[in-house]
């Protein structure tokens, strides 16, 4: 695994320029100045991973840059890619007391990235904890944020951890799945880089996908921890879905975040209207499509993006088709597809066909965005682990699973949230099995 | 509409405001002074004049806080380094062509009866309205005898005081320096020897801040720094005491120009309404110009108005009797805070202010019900931001989600992190309204003790008498 496997495409970084250019030093120092450093404060309260986030930026209005960037990271190993991509608005930011006074939050993702870009501007390592009395080895299935944040806290407390991945590069959709004008693969990468050198081993390449290849983990490991993330992308469930120029959201992602995908043309529809497919219809406008539709079944109000994402697709020129249900693709000539679309209302809780508004988007590719399937495949191979519409269950404190050596979080236990929720998850879970080993030799 | 004027200041200087540049870098030349007399100063003292001095490149240094620049400002600047002759031409010229503004001729020369009767000549001659002397400069011309070596010396003040006053014929001001124990000491000897008023204060000894880097202080010589003299907004509450101590002493009150950490008009109005005649500025205007005066004047105007005071004469000096000895202070008053939920924001820093810094009467309990008492019944701080570490967090990532996240309750801020006042601990010190960023959130409340006023001159005195009494 190197970030050699990224190509470091000079078009790609042009067309996937940085959403939020850094904040120079004195910028972040001015800004630092400005937060009250609340007592308890609500931001860090309101951060799933308990981010003290006075602490680190006052850190950074003081100079001590070094020490921010530890404050970050002791909470959120993540912290670097946290910053990037959290959706601050309803988290940190959105907690920010000045919104009470009518004042600007502070940045607090920013100033976050500020501490994290000097800390690897700095060539720093990350520093051991002390040591616990007691070890576990530990294997975390899933190389995403989830499985890192467990891996990464029990090797900083003196345990083993291996991080068993599928794909040939480790960091889950955080190297696959985000926008790469939020957060670029290799910096993705990069983060992993610096976990691995927390003594964190790496198996990619390898799928866990039977009970014998569990049973090996299980006589290897003492625990195991599932950071499995999602299933596959939903389908339409529409005929003509097989078609050529049918791509979902996240391989789309995935092939130009790797650079397999450099260019579109002509004009893209996107299905969906969450913030996987406004990443999906953004990137179709930056890779070059005229035209980009996002048709929901919805209406506005409805759509399960944040409301900064809505606002960041409109500035892109993504155009939004509301209310309007696909049911068919067809192919014609020369590559192009015609997406059948009609128009649908709300009657009784349900959706209702509006007769004669069928209507045929003609178009170059169709990009399905309606979520992620539920993981089933796996599940049914685990012995004592109860699964719940699709959600694996655990414990809320400890991600313990109904198999106590089995613990479980992110996506594939909450449903699929934000990265910084399946860090916070991952970091319970390797408390909680130190805790438990304690307990057990006591 | 109010007349801001100044007639007979020290007897008899006279400036369309009470606004001077004070003896510094903005009064170098003539032509820096004519700019501010455009600008709207009503006065201006020039840069001290006396045996030109060599100056070192490197002056100035400065002290920011919390992003804001120029908090405080020293400088290791000497006198003028322009010959006695340039300066007194250019001020002939600047009275010649500003006769309604005061310009006073700050002097320092050797401590010779000759010399200081020979420069007093020529700066009257010159047009000077009044002549400064400078007791006051704390860095470079004190090594050499002058300056705040004279300040700092009951006897030399006088003395030299003296000396002028029997060649002036225009009113003297004398410049006291802060570096002093007892600044009223000096005062009182310029009293003696006869001034006509009195400047105050000069610069304070300083050093800003050392380079953490190269180990030098601020500001850098060639690998070295010296005592500076520190002034802008720091020093003001110094200035004021200051200010209040020499006026409120009938054997040191003069008429007074103030000088120190003005900026704005409401630094000038406090100066005036301690019994300053005139102020003087210096550091903000090297900070911004000399347009800073047209807010000074304009700021003064409006507040008159407000007031209903038509002249200076009307307001100076009301604040200086509100200063009083410690022991003239009523016991019995009681002030306790007052938390004003609709406006609060919920950053609880009054709460941690209170825990750590005063007497452990703000709670975070509204929620888990009000507890009055001593601090062994709350949790800590501590154990609060304990809990608060090990809860639960997650992403709102639905609509729904959201809308509960950010529900609106009763008050802006929910009611778990709006802090509660126990008044029957609260001592009333004040503490809390100061660190509060909301205006008018946390106000002081009176409360009626029952208690006829109280000082503990009275309280003592009278316990002297019971001991008397009850002695054998």
């Amino acid at each position: 695994m190197s970030s050699a496997a990224l190509s470091d495409d000079e078009q790609l970084r042009a067309r996937f320029s940085e959403l939020k250019p850094p904040l120079t030093t004195q910028a972040a120092v001015i800004e630092s100045d400005r937060c009250l450093n609340c007592f308890d404060a609500p931001c860090t309260a309101a951060c799933p991973t308990h981010i003290d986030v006075p602490g680190f930026i006052k850190r950074i209005a003081t100079g001590n840059l070094r020490g921010s960037a530890m404050r970050i990271l002791d909470a959120n190993i993540l912290g670097a890619s946290c910053a990037r991509v959290c959706p601050v608005d309803v988290l940190c930011e959105g907690a920010c007391v000045l919104t009470r006074q009518n004042r600007k939050p502070i940045q607090i993702g920013q100033l976050q990235r500020h501490a994290m870009d000097a800390f690897w501007a700095s060539g720093e390592t990350v520093p051991m904890y002390a040591q616990g009395a007691r070890k576990v080895r530990v294997a975390c299935i899933g190389g995403g944020p989830a499985s890192l944040a467990c891996a990464a806290e029990l090797c900083r407390r003196g345990s083993q951890a291996t991080v068993i991945d599928r794909r040939d590069l480790p960091g889950g959709l955080n190297t696959y799945g985000v926008a790469e004008y939020k957060l670029r693969a290799a910096d993705s990468v990069r983060e992993v880089e610096m976990i691995r050198r927390l003594g964190v081993q790496f198996r990619c390449g390898v799928e866990v996908d039977s009970a014998p290849a569990l049973e090996a983990l299980e006589k290897e490991f003492d625990c195991i921890f599932l950071g499995l993330g999602l299933g596959a992308m939903q389908r339409l469930n529409i005929p003509g879905e097989e078609a050529n120029g049918v791509i979902n959201a996240l391989e789309l992602i995935a092939a130009y975040k790797t650079g397999h995908l450099k260019e579109l043309r002509g004009t893209v529809a996107v299905v969906g209207a969450g913030n996987t497919a406004i990443d999906a219809a953004n990137a179709a406008r930056r890779l070059g499509a005229s035209t980009v539709y996002m048709v929901y079944r919805r209406s506005e109000s409805e759509m399960s993006a944040f409301d900064f994402e809505y606002e960041h697709a409109k500035q892109e020129g993504v155009q939004f088709l509301w209310n309007r249900l696909p049911v068919a693709i067809r192919e014609e000539a020369h590559g192009r597809l015609l997406l059948d679309t009609v128009q649908v209302r709300q009657q009784e809780g349900k959706l209702e066909r509006v007769p004669e508004s069928e209507a045929e988007i003609a178009c170059d590719m169709v990009v399905p965005a309606i979520g992620q399937s539920p993981l089933t495949q796996i599940l049914q191979e685990l012995r004592g682990i109860e699964v719940r519409d699709g959600k694996i269950v655990a414990d809320r404190a400890t991600g313990q699973t109904g198999n106590p050596r089995y613990y479980a979080g992110g996506d594939c236990v909450n449903g699929g949230r934000e990265v910084v929720d399946a860090v916070a998850w991952g970091k319970r879970a390797a408390l909680a099995m130190l805790k438990s080993a304690e307990v057990a030799h006591a | 509409m109010p007349d801001i004027e100044v007639r007979n200041f020290a007897g008899k200087i006279n400036s369309p405001n009470p606004f001077w540049l004070a003896s510094a870098p903005p009064t170098n030349t003539g032509e820096m002074i004519m700019r501010a007399f455009d600008a709207g100063w009503g006065g201006a003292v020039w840069k001290t004049i006396g045996e030109p001095i060599t100056n070192v490149s490197s002056r100035y240094s400065a002290m920011d806080w919390n992003g804001q620049r120029v908090v405080g400002f020293n400088n290791i600047e000497l006198i003028s380094d322009r010959t006695v002759e340039q300066n007194l031409r250019e001020m002939a010229e600047v009275k010649k062509r500003y006769p309604k503004n005061a310009v006073i001729a700050s002097l320092m020369v050797a401590s010779t009866r000759e010399a200081w009767h020979e420069i007093v000549t020529r700066a009257e001659d010159a047009g000077a309205d009044g002549l400064e002397l400078n007791f006051g400069c704390p860095h470079g011309m004190s090594e050499r005898g002058m300056g705040s070596a004279v300040g700092q010396v009951p006897e030399y003040a006088e003395m030299i005081t003296a000396w002028v006053k029997e060649k002036a014929r225009t009113p003297v001001l004398v410049k006291l320096t802060p570096n002093i124990s007892d600044i009223r000491t000096v005062a009182r000897a310029a009293k003696r020897g006869g001034a006509d008023g009195l400047s105050a204060i000069n610069t304070i000894n300083s050093i800003t801040g050392i380079d953490l880097d190269t180990f030098v202080p601020r500001p850098n010589v060639d690998g070295k720094s010296s005592h500076g003299g520190y002034c802008g907004p720091a020093v003001k509450p110094i200035a004021l005491n200051m200010v209040q101590q020499i006026l409120a002493d009938p054997e040191a009150a003069l008429p007074l120009s103030g000088i120190g950490g003005i900026g704005t008009w409401r630094d000038a109005t406090e100066f005036l309404l301690l019994g300053c005649g005139t102020v003087q500025v210096c550091t903000a205007v090297m900070h911004y110009g000399y347009r800073i005066v047209e807010d000074m004047a304009e700021g003064l105007d409006n507040w008159m108005r407000e007031k209903g005071f038509k002249t200076i004469e009307d307001f100076r000096g009301l604040s200086l009797n509100r200063v009083t000895e410690w022991k003239h202070l009523n016991l019995n008053y009681k002030i306790v805070a007052h938390i004003e939920e609709q406006k609060c924001i919920g950053c609880d820093l009054c709460h941690i202010a209170c825990w750590d810094g005063a007497h452990q009467c703000i709670h975070l309990d509204r929620v888990t019900g009000p507890v009055d008492g001593h601090v062994e019944l709350h949790r800590t701080p501590a154990a609060e931001e304990a809990e608060s570490r090990t809860s639960i967090a997650e992403t709102p990532v639905t609509r729904k989600e959201r809308a509960v996240a950010f529900a609106q309750g009763p008050y802006p801020t929910p009611l778990e992190r709006i802090p509660r006042v126990d008044e029957t601990e609260c001592v009333g010190c004040n503490l809390c309204s100061l660190v509060c960023p909301v205006d008018g959130c946390i106000t002081m409340v009176q409360v009626d003790t029952g208690l006829k006023p109280e000082t503990w001159d009275e309280r003592t005195r009278g316990a002297a008498c019971v001991t008397q009494t009850q002695a054998p």
